[in-house]
């Protein structure tokens, strides 16, 4: 495991904002950390790179403890918190340039670097003058930078318009390609889920899934799409028949997916009873649905 | 040693193109240039003035600005724009999850701030024996050539820059708490103009108060003398410059550990 937490918490004076988390975080692996705003991933972000010290658990990073190894983890990570940290009043270059200095690493780099973010034409520009993308894509050179084992970026998406996004979806998909790890957060599953390997779902604090992207479609219950003439007739129909309805709605109605012979039989019913049907068909819930009812369940 | 050195250099290239760096140039420069046109146009006035006196009322317009309001003002200012590039971009987060021990970051940066100030004093010690020398040259009615007094000129910036450093280490506490100008600014000018007033009216236990000690520093400058003056005996180490350097060393250690325990917002 590149990034190990056992029991993790962090309590702001009497509040609790990270309760007890442990996470796990495989090599090679792009980790999506998913919660909704205020749910305490920057404060666990924050505690991974020792800006924060836990009220309690304990934190190992690339197999060492966090605490008493701080400087050789800290040499192997990439990070990216909330807004990129950028002086406004040096240029795109120079801002890596003085990163480069203090993490001792050559010009060449920081012009690779620029070139990989496409900020070549604008490394002369003020930071100040970029635009959010490329201030964001500048924040993310500068994580880069030292050519981290694992990148923990957060919400690195915030504020980008969809090919910004897109830019930054593959510009992790090809860094992992390179045997690294990036831990990435976000609020939206539908960011994360077309890259990430791995979820963690986090919400007050607590967390409430923690596996890869397949063991959580594999939770997600299957359901039954029934589409009709009328929804209400339906499901009064089927309740009379001691058929659970999960959810109604005006063009359609869902019911839990038992088995195939379960389809055929309510499809019979329905006709029978002169209602027609438009569709009848087995699906799953969205992620984003299923994320939006985890995080709800608390 | 090699963190410090890294973070000192970084604190220079992130600074090079601020007022908080050029201040340390221009202040002095500003100064003493205005000192020597003054002299210079107003020469005729100085004809008779002893070689010492002349040098000591040439110097004066520079330590006496900078000895009652403007060495105070200038640290605080020092001590807040070395911090404001932090704020302003939101790089501390990024400056404390560097691969460098956090006492080496917090450290650079407080002696980076160190180094302004001893730049400015060191450029005010320069300028002053160089445009004095100058005015020797241009003005030879004038007798500055006849005296020399280097050596004290540089203990009383010396002296200066040492009682400033409670001020330094106060501010930049305040500098690095709070993000905005008004509170670490407003703060600073109301305690200096209290301290002026302290030292001043001669307080007995002015030497007691950091935003005093440059004014006490100017007070305590020439050590007694019986008799007609021929030369000037400075006196650096006065309890005002002792009460500074333990005031700077106590809230330079105590500022790290407030800093750490508050964390990274």
């Amino acid at each position: 495991m590149v990034i190990r937490t056992e029991g993790l918490s962090f309590s702001f004076g009497s509040q609790a904002v990270v309760k007890s988390i442990s996470l796990e975080v495989p090599e090679g692996s792009i980790y999506g950390f998913l919660g909704p705003n205020g749910a305490g991933k920057t404060t666990t972000i924050k505690m991974l790179l020792n800006l924060l010290n836990p009220s309690a658990g304990s934190i190992r990073i690339f197999d060492m403890d966090l605490q008493s190894n701080r400087i050789s983890i800290l040499k192997q990570i990439g990070s990216l918190i909330e807004q990129p940290a950028i002086y406004h009043h040096l240029t795109g270059k120079e801002n890596l340039l003085n990163r480069a200095m203090l993490l001792q690493v050559s010009e060449q780099r920081v012009d690779e670097m620029l070139n990989l973010v496409q900020l070549t034409a604008a490394a002369g520009k003020k930071a100040g003058n970029y635009s959010l993308g490329m201030k964001q894509r500048l924040g993310i050179a500068l994580a880069l930078l030292n050519d981290p084992k694992l990148l923990i970026l957060d919400e690195p998406t915030n504020g980008l318009d969809p090919n910004g996004i897109i830019e930054i979806r593959e510009l992790m998909m090809r860094i992992v390609k390179e045997g690294k790890t990036v831990f990435v957060s976000s609020h939206l599953l539908s960011e994360v889920e077309k890259m990430a390997t791995h979820v963690g779902i986090i919400n007050h604090g607590k967390m409430m899934f923690q596996g890869t992207i397949s063991e959580l479609q594999n939770i997600n219950q299957p359901q039954i799409y029934i589409e009709t003439s009328s929804s209400v007739d339906a499901a009064n129909l089927l309740k009379r028949h001691h058929i659970a309805i999960g959810e109604i709605e005006e063009d359609h109605l869902l019911v839990p997916f038992t088995s195939k012979q379960q389809i055929g039989d309510i499809n019979n019913l329905l006709v029978q009873n002169g209602i027609t049907v438009f569709g009848i068909n087995k699906q799953h819930k969205d992620l984003e649905k299923l994320f939006l009812d985890i995080t709800k369940s608390n | 040693m090699k963190g410090f050195i890294l973070s000192f250099r970084s604190e220079f290239y992130k600074t090079r193109k601020t007022l908080g760096f050029w201040g340390s140039i221009i202040l002095p420069l500003a100064i003493t240039l205005l000192a020597f046109v003054a002299i210079y146009n107003k020469s005729d006035k100085f004809v008779n003035m002893q070689p010492m006196m002349l040098w000591v009322q040439f110097s004066m317009i520079s330590l006496g600005s900078m000895g009652t309001l403007l060495l105070p003002i200038y640290t605080i200012f020092v001590a807040y724009s070395v911090n404001n590039v932090e704020h302003k971009a939101d790089t501390w987060k990024t400056l404390f999850s560097l691969p460098i021990s956090r006492w080496t970051v917090y450290g650079a940066k407080y002696f980076y701030a160190f180094f302004l100030l001893f730049i400015c004093m060191a450029l005010f010690t320069l300028l002053n024996i160089g445009f004095g020398n100058l005015l020797g040259v241009l003005k030879p009615e004038l007798k500055f050539n006849e005296y020399h007094m280097e050596k004290e000129l540089a203990q009383v910036f010396f002296k200066l820059l040492l009682s400033a450093l409670g001020i330094l280490s106060i501010q930049f506490l305040f500098s690095l708490l709070w993000a905005d100008f008004l509170k670490p600014m407003g703060l600073g000018f109301v305690a200096t103009v209290v301290g002026v007033i302290l030292a001043t009216n001669g307080w007995v236990y002015a030497y007691l108060f950091p935003y005093s000690h440059p004014m006490a520093a100017m007070k305590s400058m020439i050590k007694e003398q019986h008799g007609p003056a021929s030369h000037l005996d400075i006196d650096i180490f006065t309890k005002d410059v002792y009460v500074s350097l333990i005031v700077a060393a106590v809230v330079f250690v105590a500022g790290y550990f407030i800093v750490r325990k508050r964390s990274i917002k």
